[in-house]
C-alpha cells in the first residue's frame, strides 16, 4: 500500500506539537508515547499499519474545535477515528498525522419520543443507541455487524448499512442532523430535528464522506417504533444460483422482507461451528426475516414459502421462538469472526444488481480457481451487497499480494456488471486506487471539488477515498 | 432550447454565455422569478433500466412522471416517496418530469414513513455549469463509493447542474390501504394523536390534519396486505380512538383521493393568497399556526404528523418573519412575482453553511449561468 511520504518537518516538531495539544486539553487526553500509539496504528483492516504522530481524546465539541484550530495552524494532517472498526482502512494514520478520537464522547444529549429522534455524541456505539430507547419501544435502524463496538461517528463517515437496511435504509436515511467541526476549528450544525433541512443537502454530502469534510461530534438520529415481532426463516438450496434466483422472486412477488441474507457452504460451516445456530448442511442458504404482528408474520412467511417452492429448496425452517431467532442471527452476525478463527481473510464489499447474482458467483468461483485462493460468500442478498471473503495465509510469502489482486478483480467484476466497489464499508485506503474503475476522471474531479470547498489544504483523513495521484496533486496546490 | 441527447445538452451549456433557466415540464416555477432563456430536459426521455426483481429503475430526466408511475404500477411497484403534483396549486399546465421531481426533491404524504425522494435516489447523471458530464452513485441500492453527490443534487433545483438521468430504488405497492378519520379535533389534540399513531408499530404512511367545509378532520393512513391493514386499523383505533368517533374508510379509490388531495394541498388551489410550506419539528406545528393566526388569519394543512405545514396567508404577508422561535424553515411556494421579489422564497442562508453552499455552487457553475438568482 503506497502512502504519502510523511512530512519530516512535522515529525521533527513532534514535542512542540504535543505540548501545544496538551496545553489545549490535558496531559491525559493526548497520547504521544510510541508504545501507546501502537494501539492506534490500524483499524479493523489490520494488513496496513502506521502509528500516528499523536492521538488526542477530546471530551467535547469545543475541545475538538480547539484541536482542529491547532492542527490547521500547524498544517497537520488529521485522521478522525471512532471505534476503529473500519474494514477499509478508513482510520489508517500517517506518521505525521494527529488522530482525533471521539471515543470519549458518548453521552446522550436529548431524547424526544414525540418527535421521534435522539441526539447523541458521536463516539457512542451504535447498539447502545438502540439500548437507550429500547424500554420506550423504539430502536435505531442501521445495524452493521460490528454494532456492539462501532461508533455513530464511524457509521456517519462510512454511511454504514447492515442486515436490516433492505427495509429501513442505511445511515443517510436515518440521520437528521450533525454538529461538525471543520478543519479550521469552526463548528457548524447541519440539519435539525425535522424532516428536511433548508438549502443544499449538505447533510447528505457529509454522510459517507469518510471523515474528509469535518469531524462529526454530535448526531441527531431518527428513531423508529419497534415492530410487534420479527421472525426469520431459513431456506437451504442445492446451488447458489437457485438461492440467488429465489431472492429476486421474493422481491418481484411484492414482499419486502426486512432482511434477506445469503451464505454459501464454507461460510455456513464456519458459522455453525462457531455459533451452533442450527444451520442446514446445504450449498447455499438464505435467512429471510419478516416483521409485524403474529398474523402479519405468518401471512408473509406463507407467501415467501410458496414463492421459494419454485426454486426447490432442500431445507426450510421457520424460527419458532425468540431464542431460536437470536441464534440464527448470532450465526450470521458472527460470520466474519467465525471465518477469522480458521483463516486470514480479506472481506470485500462490492454491490451488484440482484439479477447478476448467479453470474457473479460463478465468475468468483472461476477467479478462485485461477488465483488458487478459496472464497466464502456471505452477504445482504436483498440489496445485492456482496461480502466475498478471500481466504489466505498472511504468513505465506506473496499470498497477501495474490489476495489483493484477486480482490481487485472481483471488485472490477462488480462494476462491470453494473454495481459498485463498496456497498457499506467505504473506500478508505483499501479501494481508493480502484475508484477510477467505477468513476471517470470528471466524476472524481467533481468529488474532489467538494473536498476543496470543505478542506482547502486536504489535511483531513489524507490518502483515503481518492486515487493517490488525485490527492497528491491537491495537497501541493 | 430543447435537445434529445445528453451530449447535445452538454454542448449547449459549454458554449453558452447567457444564463439559462432549467425547465422540466415547467409545472413548478418557484423561487425568485428568472427571466433567463429556458433550457428544457423534456426530450431526454426513456426508461434505461427497470428491474422489478432488484427494485431499481434508471430513467431519463425528461420522462413524464405519469409514465414512470404507470410502468411501476403495472409491475406492482411504486415510487415510495409519493411525489405530489404542483399544477393545481400553482395554476400551471404541462407534464411533470421525473428529473424535476429529483431536482426539487418532491415528496408527498408517504414521506413520513418511507423517506423523501432523495432517500430513494441511488444514482444521477448531470451536466455542470461548464458543460462537463458527471455521474455519481449508480444503479444499485447500496453504494458508498465516493462522496454522495446524489443527495447533494437532489433538491438542488438545477443550480449545480442539469440532471439528465436518475436511478431510483422503488418498492412494492401495497395491496390495500385504509384511512382512519376523526372529525372535530382541536389542532393541538390532533397533532398529539398523530404523534401517538406514528410512535406505534402500525407503520402509518399518512398522518394529516386539516380544516375542510365541515370543520377539522384528522386522517391516518395504513397500507399493506389485507390482514395487515385490518390488524393495524384495530390497533390504531385503540391508540387514538378513545373518546372520539372514529370513521374507517377502506375504499381504495376514496383513500387514494383523500391522500392525493392532502399531498397536493388541494384545499388551497382555489383559495386566494400566498402559500407557504413549513418544515418544522412536528410538535411545534399548532404553536406555529396559532402564533401567526394571532397576527393575521391563515388556513393550515398539517401533513407528516405536523412536520410539514402548508399555510395560506393574505398576499404579501411575510409569514417567515411573523413566526416566533420555531425550529424549522419556510418556503414561499405560491405568490406573485412582486411578492417573490420582495420576500425571499427560500429560507435565507447565513454563516459558514452559506459559505459552503456558495462554494459548492461556484465549483459546479463557476460562471453562474444555471438558474441564477433562483435561491437569492
Amino acid at each position: 500500500m503506497d502512502m504519502p511520504t510523511p512530512n519530516p518537518a512535522i515529525i521533527g516538531r513532534k514535542s512542540q506539537i504535543v505540548e501545544r495539544l496538551r496545553a489545549a486539553l490535558s496531559r491525559t487526553s493526548v497520547i504521544a508515547d510510541p508504545t501507546e500509539l501502537r494501539a492506534y496504528e490500524c483499524d479493523a483492516l489490520t494488513a496496513y499499519r502506521c502509528p500516528p504522530l499523536a492521538v488526542v481524546l477530546p471530551t467535547s465539541t469545543e475541545q475538538v474545535a480547539r484541536i482542529m484550530a491547532i492542527c490547521s495552524d500547524e498544517g497537520l494532517p488529521v485522521v478522525p477515528r471512532g471505534s476503529g472498526t473500519s474494514l477499509a482502512g478508513g482510520a489508517l494514520p500517517t506518521a505525521d498525522s494527529v488522530v482525533v478520537s471521539v471515543a470519549r464522547m458518548t453521552r446522550v444529549v436529548e431524547t424526544d419520543f414525540t418527535n421521534r429522534f435522539i441526539r447523541v455524541e458521536a463516539g457512542r456505539t451504535n447498539l447502545s443507541v438502540s439500548e437507550e430507547i429500547d424500554a420506550a419501544g423504539f430502536f435505531y435502524a442501521p445495524d452493521p455487524s460490528s454494532q456492539l463496538a462501532c461508533s455513530i461517528s464511524g457509521n456517519i463517515a462510512m454511511n454504514s448499512g447492515g442486515a436490516h437496511c433492505l427495509k429501513y435504509g442505511v445511515t443517510t436515511n436515518n440521520l437528521m442532523a450533525v454538529k461538525m467541526v471543520m478543519m479550521d476549528g469552526d463548528i457548524v450544525e447541519i440539519g435539525g430535528p425535522y424532516f428536511e433541512a433548508a438549502g443544499l443537502d449538505l447533510l447528505g454530502l457529509v454522510c459517507g464522506s469518510e471523515g474528509q469534510l469535518g469531524i462529526v461530534t454530535e448526531a441527531t438520529l431518527r428513531i423508529l417504533p419497534k415492530p410487534e415481532g420479527a421472525r426469520p426463516i431459513l431456506m437451504g438450496f442445492d446451488s447458489s444460483e437457485a438461492a440467488g434466483a429465489c431472492v429476486s422472486d421474493i422481491i418481484k412477488g411484492g414482499i419486502l422482507p426486512v432482511a434477506i441474507e445469503f451464505m454459501d457452504r464454507p461460510c455456513i460451516r464456519a458459522c455453525e461451528d462457531f455459533a451452533q445456530a442450527g444451520y442446514p448442511d446445504v450449498e447455499a442458504m438464505l435467512i429471510v426475516e419478516v416483521e409485524g404482528s403474529d398474523i402479519e408474520i405468518s401471512r408473509q412467511i406463507e407467501r415467501i414459502k410458496a414463492i421459494a417452492e419454485g426454486r426447490r429448496p432442500s431445507a426450510m425452517r421457520e424460527s419458532k421462538s425468540d431464542d431460536e431467532s437470536r441464534r440464527i442471527w448470532a450465526g450470521r452476525k458472527s460470520a466474519f469472526g467465525a471465518m477469522g478463527r480458521i483463516n486470514d481473510y480479506m472481506c470485500l464489499d462490492g454491490t451488484i444488481p440482484v439479477s447478476q447474482l448467479s453470474h457473479v458467483l460463478r465468475r468468483i468461483g472461476e477467479l478462485s480457481a485461477h488465483y488458487g485462493l478459496d472464497v466464502a460468500n456471505v452477504f445482504h442478498a436483498g440489496d445485492g451487497n456482496m461480502h466475498p471473503l478471500i481466504l489466505f495465509d498472511a504468513n505465506a510469502d506473496g499470498q497477501l499480494e495474490t489476495c489483493e489482486a484477486m480482490g481487485a478483480d472481483i471488485l472490477k467484476l462488480c462494476v462491470e456488471v453494473g454495481g459498485c466497489l463498496t456497498g457499506e464499508h467505504g473506500v478508505g485506503v483499501e479501494k481508493r486506487d480502484l475508484m477510477s474503475v467505477q468513476y471517470s476522471p470528471q466524476d472524481i474531479e467533481a468529488q474532489a471539488k467538494i473536498k476543496d470547498v470543505f478542506d482547502a489544504h486536504w489535511l483531513l483523513n489524507p490518502a483515503k477515498m481518492f486515487p493517490l495521484q488525485v490527492s497528491r496533486g491537491r495537497v501541493l496546490s | 432550447m430543447i435537445t434529445e441527447t445528453e451530449r447535445a445538452l452538454a454542448d449547449i451549456i459549454a458554449s453558452t454565455t447567457e444564463p439559462l433557466r432549467i425547465v422540466g415540464g415547467g409545472t413548478r416555477p418557484i423561487g425568485r422569478p428568472i427571466t433567463a432563456r429556458p433550457l428544457t430536459t423534456r426530450e431526454l426521455r426513456g426508461i434505461r433500466i427497470y428491474e422489478p426483481g432488484a427494485l431499481t429503475l434508471v430513467v431519463g430526466a425528461g420522462e413524464p412522471l405519469q409514465a414512470v408511475q404507470t410502468l411501476l404500477a403495472e409491475n406492482g411497484q411504486c415510487l415510495p416517496f409519493e411525489p405530489v403534483d404542483y399544477r393545481g396549486l400553482l395554476g400551471t399546465i404541462g407534464e411533470p418530469t421525473i428529473g424535476a421531481v429529483a431536482a426539487a426533491n418532491i415528496s408527498g404524504p408517504r414521506r413520513v414513513k418511507n423517506g423523501a425522494c432523495r432517500d430513494f435516489m441511488i444514482g444521477v447523471r448531470l451536466i455542470d455549469g461548464t458543460g462537463e458530464v458527471i455521474g455519481n452513485g449508480g444503479r444499485v441500492m447500496k453504494n458508498v463509493t465516493g462522496y454522495d453527490l446524489v443527495k447533494l443534487v437532489a433538491g438542488s433545483l438545477g443550480c449545480l447542474g442539469v440532471v439528465t438521468e436518475v436511478a431510483f430504488k422503488v418498492l412494492p405497492k401495497a395491496d390495500c390501504s385504509a384511512s382512519l378519520i376523526i372529525h372535530g379535533l382541536d389542532d393541538a389534540v390532533a397533532i398529539s394523536l398523530l404523534a401517538d399513531a406514528l410512535a406505534s408499530p402500525c407503520e402509518v404512511t399518512g398522518a394529516a390534519h386539516l380544516h375542510d367545509d365541515s370543520g377539522p378532520m384528522t386522517a391516518i393512513r395504513v397500507e399493506g396486505f389485507e390482514e395487515s391493514v385490518t390488524h393495524r386499523l384495530a390497533r390504531l383505533k385503540d391508540i387514538v380512538g378513545a373518546g372520539h368517533d372514529v370513521l374507517i374508510d377502506e375504499d381504495s379509490e376514496s383513500v387514494r383521493a383523500l391522500w392525493t388531495a392532502i399531498g397536493d394541498a388541494r384545499q388551497f388551489h382555489a383559495a386566494k393568497g400566498d402559500v407557504w410550506r413549513w418544515i418544522i419539528k412536528p410538535d411545534q406545528a399548532p404553536r406555529l399556526v396559532e402564533s401567526i393566526n394571532r397576527q393575521i388569519p391563515v388556513q393550515a394543512i398539517y401533513d407528516w404528523g405536523g412536520g410539514l405545514v402548508w399555510l395560506c396567508c393574505p398576499e404579501g404577508f411575510d409569514c417567515r418573519a411573523a413566526a416566533d422561535r420555531i425550529c424549522g424553515h419556510a418556503t414561499l411556494v405560491r405568490a406573485t412575482d412582486a411578492t417573490r421579489l420582495a420576500i425571499a422564497p427560500f429560507p435565507p442562508e447565513s454563516g459558514r453553511l452559506a459559505q459552503l453552499s456558495d462554494g459548492i455552487r461556484r465549483k459546479f457553475d463557476p460562471r453562474g449561468l444555471l438558474n441564477p438568482g433562483l435561491r437569492a
